[in-house]
């Protein structure tokens, strides 16, 4: 294993679930409840050292129980390694602890995984919908089973005199 | 004494009248000066600038005076894909324009939403403002821009000034 993963595992044994890695990524799960701790120790270890928030994303598993992952790309930018950081959330309570404290960059990204995805932060200082406007009507476009074209919003232009 | 005279054949005759009717002027000073809106929106646009450039030069057909205000523009060259969210902008802007105006979609995006069948992506400009040309091209290169134009300078020269004409189509 990875001597980070092994960090990890020995620093947080509850929290820790497993390491993948393939082609040099390092891909880290730990539980939802543990996440925000792993993040804060990547963050602020010196031999960790992680300044870098590189993204923010999600992945839909309709199949499964816990349905959301959300996962974190971290990246020392003085020690030059990256980290990924995955915790799963269930559909019924998907909701995270923010990471804006630690990285004021995650504040769009996660904005954006909020969106799109429709899990929540919590913490986060300012949860709006971002590349969608904030009064869309038809939910979380990124999910597995929102319909490719929509729901009938890109057909409707309410801005028009006369909506067709 | 030894000087050429310019184009001197062409000149015999008296040509200080010319007859055309009010109309026909009217259109030709229309087509000459078609002011475009700068509204680029995707890699089209990337070809709309080039057609701007000293290479491909728009200015040719009194084109390339390109606006950044709606309120000086004849044309708006919608060049890339429409977003849903981008619609009541669009539709803003060319509200904003000043009589007579005109719109060329540029590109399959803006014509039909291209490949972009998602929940996001109009599909195709013309469901909230008139169009007037399309020009196809994924993207179109600038000489299919141009060609674009020139249609449209045909149909400009056709368009009835004095006349009342039948009230433009709903869209």
């Amino acid at each position: 294993m990875h001597a980070i993963a092994e960090h990890i595992q020995a620093k947080f044994p509850n929290g820790f679930v497993k390491a993948d890695e393939w082609r040099g990524d390092l891909a880290i799960t730990v539980t939802r409840e543990a996440l925000h701790d792993v993040c804060q120790f990547l963050r602020e270890d010196p031999a960790m050292d992680c300044d870098y928030m590189v993204h923010v994303s999600s992945v839909d598993w309709p199949d499964e129980d816990e349905r959301f992952e959300v996962v974190y790309e971290v990246q020392s930018i003085r020690k030059r390694h990256r980290v990924r950081i995955k915790a799963r959330v269930p559909e019924h309570d998907c909701i995270v602890d923010s990471m804006v404290d630690l990285w004021k960059g995650a504040e769009f990204m996660e904005r954006e995984v909020f969106d799109m995805m429709g899990i929540r932060f919590a913490n986060h200082p300012d949860l709006r919908r971002i590349l969608m406007p904030d009064d869309y009507p038809e939910g979380y476009p990124l999910r597995k089973d929102f319909p490719l074209q929509g729901k009938g919003w890109r057909d409707t232009f309410d801005f028009l005199d006369d909506p067709a | 004494m030894g000087l050429v005279q310019i184009g001197k054949p062409d000149k015999d005759g008296d040509l200080g009248i010319v007859t055309l009717t009010l109309e026909k002027a009217v259109n030709w000073a229309r087509k000459g000066s078609l002011w475009p809106m700068t509204f680029g929106l995707a890699c089209c646009a990337i070809e709309m600038i080039a057609a701007v450039s000293a290479r491909y030069d728009i200015d040719r057909y009194g084109a390339g005076v390109f606006r950044g205000s709606p309120r000086q523009s004849d044309l708006m060259i919608v060049s890339g894909t429409v977003c849903r969210r981008m619609a009541p902008v669009i539709r803003k802007v060319y509200d904003q324009m000043p009589e007579p105006k005109y719109v060329i979609s540029m590109g399959s995006c803006a014509t039909s939403g291209n490949i972009y069948d998602s929940y996001s992506v109009v599909q195709g400009v013309d469901r909230f403002v008139p169009v007037d040309i399309y020009v196809p091209g994924c993207p179109p290169t600038p000489e299919a821009l141009f060609d674009g134009i020139l249609k449209l300078q045909d149909r400009i020269m056709q368009k009835r000034v004095f006349t009342k004409q039948p009230d433009q189509v709903k869209v």
